[in-house]
């Protein structure tokens, strides 16, 4: 058994763990998935942790394995995050995030004249491209405004 | 405009030719005859509206009309998707023109028949962009042509949207603007990833006599803090009569209207002034999007 003073945050019996955040990105981790006090299972996680590739965010969710869809939607603000599928304390999966094509009610268009920053009955849609330098670019599938910088800032 | 292919652009300019003599008033056209088009203009407009409505009435179609926005139940609190949502139930087709960016994307959600976007926010008017390329066609060529476009290009919609179009066809392009209103830098860098041949500068000096089509666009004092400054650029930026001395001879000029004061009056007697006939092709191609849209032109 693992000595008390080594154990920062327990192994989960059940549920998803998601690896590899860049530090800093956790609590937007939870804030992309729409996580927030109302969960029912435990949720921790670890920030600034030591690494094989630096600092990074750990996230660990309980009782809860995430889609494909949401996991997928992490990418967007942590790229290089790992995903943990846990089942009786056991990895039953490990997977890459891997950035969507599309996003729809995940980021707010930073265009304030956008139709989709209105009352009107809908929600924001995004496609989603690599730029040539290798980062995130949503645009705006109402205006075509893109966001390319500071996406957590952004979410809804 | 960017959903737009090349081949798709030159159908659309292709119909409008066809139907120039029924927006002469030369051929008479029952094309639209039983259909009924809604205008929704929830902003002021002359030109656009008015060549829709021509459109629509050369081709026989009938015409319903929000009316002044103040009027309609807008004003209650209605919100402009259950708006379409309704009209759309009366219309076979819907033209629309809204303050908000993306406003027509989000109405073609609701909406269960077409809608063509007479203009929506700051960023898209589509048909002006296809009435330009339909000038241009007819009055100069689309291939490989060297164009200047000269004033606000900065914020001016028509200019984003035409260098988009013209890069289908290849150009040579020449912007003029004071440093101000500079194109943006995402479409100068768009242009040249598209093997767009871009020159800019902040005078007309040395750019009129390799022109082939000159596209004007107003300089709004609004964009200014400083009047003084807009005069000095206002000035600078006006295009007359001893300007054009050394134009090519068949130099185009072009401007999407309302001008102010940035092209001289004695500039509209010479050979070189578009614009007034520009306007009018406003009509067959907005007659041959009408159409097309409704399916009774392949």
């Amino acid at each position: 058994m693992k000595d008390k003073r080594d154990l920062k945050v327990q192994a989960i019996g059940n549920g998803t763990v998601i690896d590899h955040i860049e530090a800093g990105q956790a609590l937007n981790v939870l804030r992309i998935l729409g996580i927030s006090a109302n969960c029912q299972g435990t949720v921790s996680f670890l920030m600034n942790a030591p690494g094989a590739k630096g600092r990074k965010d750990v996230v660990k969710i309980e009782g809860r394995e995430l889609n494909v869809e949401e996991l997928n939607r992490i990418s967007l603000i942590a790229p290089n995050a790992t995903v943990n599928i846990i089942r009786d304390f056991e990895v039953l999966q490990k997977k890459n995030v891997v950035l969507p094509t599309y996003v729809e009610g995940v980021v707010r268009c930073i265009n304030p004249n956008c139709i989709s920053n209105s009352t009107e009955p809908i929600k924001s849609k995004f496609s989603v491209v690599r730029s040539e330098g290798g980062g995130v670019v949503l645009r705006c599938l109402y205006c075509e405004h893109a966001i390319s910088e500071n996406i957590a800032e952004h979410l809804v | 405009m960017k959903d737009f292919s090349r081949e798709e652009i030159d159908h659309v300019l292709d119909t409008a030719e066809k139907l120039e003599p029924v927006a002469r008033g030369i051929e008479k056209s029952r094309l639209l005859d039983g259909k009924i088009i809604a205008l929704l203009f929830f902003e002021p407009s002359t030109r656009t509206r008015l060549s829709f409505e021509t459109a629509i009435q050369r081709l026989g179609g009938q015409i319903i009309n929000l009316g002044s926005v103040e009027a309609s139940s807008v004003m209650k609190g209605e919100n402009l998707a259950d708006t379409i949502r309704v009209i759309s139930k009366y219309a076979d087709l819907i033209v629309m023109r809204h303050p908000q960016d993306g406003s027509a994307h989000m109405a073609s959600e609701f909406s269960s028949v077409p809608i063509i976007n007479g203009g929506d926010g700051s960023i898209h008017h589509p048909t002006q962009t296809f009435l330009d390329l339909y000038t241009i066609r007819r009055e100069s060529h689309l291939e490989g042509l060297k164009i200047t476009m000269a004033g606000d290009l900065k914020y001016g919609r028509t200019v984003h949207s035409l260098c988009h179009a013209l890069s289908l066809y290849g150009a040579e392009m020449t912007f003029v603007s004071p440093p101000e209103l500079r194109m943006p830098s995402e479409i100068v860098r768009d242009m040249e990833r598209r093997n767009i041949k871009v020159r800019e500068t902040d005078s007309f000096e040395n750019v009129i006599g390799d022109t082939e089509v000159l596209y004007m666009t107003r300089v709004q004092q609004e964009r200014f803090p400083d009047p003084e400054e807009y005069e000095k650029v206002k000035n600078k930026l006006k295009l007359t009569g001893e300007l054009l001395e050394g134009a090519a001879p068949d130099l185009k000029i072009l401007h999407p209207l309302p001008r102010v004061n940035e092209i001289a009056p004695e500039v509209d007697d010479t050979p070189y002034a578009c614009y007034f006939q520009q306007a009018f092709y406003g009509v067959p191609t907005r007659m041959a999007l009408l159409a097309l849209a409704m399916g009774v032109i392949e």
